[in-house]
């Protein structure tokens, strides 16, 4: 497989008046053609800004990528003009929102906000657009097409305004979708449908997928690779398979053991991770986990850990990986 | 939008109703009469029975549910009746007055809203800039000045500029003609009380479309428009502003109708002879009849103008429009 994105040392900050906040602070990883990679972590801890950040989305002046490169298919996302960048949003890398209620514009016809993409983008005239967009959302597995496109986003429950959301990400056949916490908002029964329907498509059409979510189940069925992150900073990452039955950072064990899982006896106690995400304007140079870290030692505060393979594809930054018991035993 | 459109028609009903109750009972607890007031307004004496005859051939002596219920169906027939001061048919008082204070509403507006939405919308997408910062003086300073002060400002600024130009000053006309007789003269006459009324409305209207244009520029769907990487033109103009119009026509209607009863100095200003002018007589002299027609006038204007506000939200939101 070919690369499709590299990020190197990402770096986003905000200015605010209570100091810079470091919401992405050295990001780096890399997508491959029609691989899917998920982006894990708690509410704040960056992995929005991330996404937003490829797109160059994020509010200027408030916040600004301060360093690091994006590389997509080899170009340098942020040497691009604003009129270069345009022309990559939606046409080769797309996006998915989490707040399908608020992300579709209340005034404008589905249609429109359907066809006016593949308009902009392929130029194509208004007859074909319009079939284009009858195809998506057969595509999207929406019924009744026709009648559909002349609907308001009001018309439409949360699934079916996601699936317009993932019609829309879809219609100019983009290379990459960032879907940020896509299924979020949704009914549980509804999330199931709308994440197959995104696995199902991205494979059939071989499209590579970074998928934003704090939920680690959703990582263990739809994600190739998986990407911790906590504090602005990655801090594990490997296949979905490491990330589940061999996690090697303290946060990553954790995480594993708050979720409730089928596999666990009856009984078994769930286990929170407790504390609060840190401050992003206030960090120092330690381990940004090691409040609420339980093998947290005096390394810990003097430098950040870095980031060390260990085995494969799976890397971590934690100085005490080797002392990890592991996530079976724990729970029993 | 048929059922829609019948039941904003319907609620006008009651609402006029309501302002035909209150004027009428309003102006009938001022003391004091149209007929005292002809007649022993200078403080003579005023033999009793005169002034009796007087009420008694206007019509005041009889109950005054009587009086209300001839008021109703005058009006719902457009039967005004006769001013109590001058005798002459209310229609005809009105006509030539109506004529311009409407004609100077809608200029005002159009000069208003040409101003307004470009203005409060390069404000916005350069919030603040040095632009932003001059539109928003620009505004403030519509809001600060009173109309009147600018239209004497205006005559003034005119008078001196011809003057120093071409050696003879010059003011606008002060007889009005209709627009369909001599649009040009008609033109020269109105421009300038509309540019001095329309610039504290556009003020209004400014700040109004830069905040509600602010505000929609952080919603999620403009930030959907953004990724799927639209022209910043079709972002704004789709977009954006659609969803800012609601608020400013809100307050393009309110203006409106305000602008139709409530211009008496600047209409003194310039000399004109609008309703604003007419609506203060009225009331000096305590005629009933010519100011529960303007009141009537007046509500009706709003009533219509509030209507077509509504029309034109069903029109921008489909929620309004689908519901």
């Amino acid at each position: 497989m070919t690369e499709l994105l590299k990020i190197q040392g990402l770096k986003t900050q905000f200015f605010t008046s209570a100091g810079t906040v470091k919401a992405v602070d050295g990001v780096t990883y890399d997508v491959e053609e029609g691989e899917t990679v998920a982006v894990v972590g708690e509410s704040g801890c960056g992995k929005s800004v991330t996404a937003l950040s490829i797109m160059r989305l994020v509010a200027e002046p408030a916040g600004r990528v301060v360093d690091g490169n994006i590389l997509f298919q080899g170009n340098d996302l942020l040497q691009l003009s604003e009129e270069e960048m345009r022309k990559i949003r939606g046409n080769n890398i797309a996006m998915v929102f989490q707040e399908p209620m608020t992300s579709l514009n209340p005034v404008l016809s589905i249609g429109l906000q359907l066809t006016e993409t593949v308009q902009m983008h392929l130029g194509v005239d208004d007859a074909a657009a319009r079939a284009r967009a009858v195809e998506l959302l057969g595509l999207v597995g929406m019924s009744d097409a026709e009648r559909r496109l002349d609907q308001y986003p009001h018309h439409l429950s949360g699934g079916m305004r996601q699936r317009v959301m993932i019609a829309i990400a879809l219609s100019c056949e983009p290379k990459l979708i960032i879907a940020d916490e896509p299924t979020t908002a949704l009914d549980v029964t509804i999330q199931a449908q709308i994440l197959e329907l995104m696995k199902n498509l991205t494979r059939d059409l071989g499209v590579a997928m970074i998928i934003i979510t704090h939920n680690l189940g959703v990582v263990a069925r739809y994600a190739d690779r998986v990407n911790v992150m906590y504090a602005g900073k990655i801090i594990e990452s490997g296949t979905a398979e490491d990330i589940y039955h061999n996690p090697k950072h303290p946060y990553t064990l954790a995480l594993l053991k708050s979720v409730p899982r089928l596999d666990q006896p009856r009984g078994a106690k769930l286990d929170p991770v407790e504390g609060q995400p840190p401050d992003l304007a206030r960090l120092d140079e330690g381990c940004s986990f090691r409040p609420r870290c339980r093998y947290a030692t005096d390394a810990c505060a003097a430098s950040f850990p870095p980031t060390e393979l260990i085995d494969g594809i799976h890397y971590s930054a934690c100085f005490h990986k080797d002392k990890l018991d592991s996530p079976m035993k724990e729970a029993s | 939008m048929f059922k829609y459109t019948i039941k904003r028609v319907l609620l006008m009903v009651p609402t006029l109703f309501g302002a035909a109750c209150l004027v009428f009972f309003l102006l009938r607890m001022i003391p004091g009469d149209v007929c005292e007031l002809r007649m022993a307004g200078e403080g003579g004496y005023v033999d009793e029975d005169a002034i009796k005859t007087c009420q008694h051939d206007l019509g005041m002596d009889r109950p005054k549910f009587v009086q209300f219920v001839d008021f109703i169906t005058g009006f719902a027939v457009f039967d005004l009746g006769e001013s109590m001061w001058t005798g002459k048919a209310i229609t005809h008082e009105l006509g030539l007055r109506f004529q311009l204070s409407l004609q100077i509403a809608i200029m005002a507006t159009l000069v208003a809203v040409i101003i307004a939405i470009p203005l409060g919308t390069i404000s916005a997408i350069r919030q603040d800039t040095w632009l932003d910062y001059a539109v928003r003086t620009f505004s403030i300073a519509g809001i600060a000045i009173p109309s009147f002060w600018l239209g004497i400002m205006i005559i003034l600024g005119l008078l001196i500029s011809t003057q120093a130009w071409f050696g003879e000053p010059w003011m606008p006309p002060i007889e009005y003609v209709s627009p369909l007789e001599d649009p040009i003269s008609n033109m020269v006459q109105l421009i300038w009380p509309a540019v001095a009324t329309g610039y504290r409305y556009s003020a209004v209207a400014t700040r109004m479309t830069r905040s509600a244009l602010l505000e929609v520029l952080r919603e999620d769907y403009v930030r959907t428009a953004r990724a799927k990487g639209l022209l910043e033109r079709i972002i704004i103009n789709r977009h954006a502003l659609k969803n800012s119009m609601l608020p400013v026509i809100t307050v393009i209607g309110i203006e409106f109708a305000f602008l139709m009863g409530g211009l008496v100095v600047t209409e003194q200003v310039f000399n004109l002879n609008g309703v604003g002018k007419l609506f203060v007589e009225s009331v000096q002299n305590h005629d009933y009849t010519m100011t529960q027609a303007l009141v009537m006038l007046v509500a009706t204007v709003f009533v219509i103008t509030n209507f077509v506000v509504d029309l034109f939200y069903a029109w921008l939101d489909p929620r309004i429009r689908y519901s």
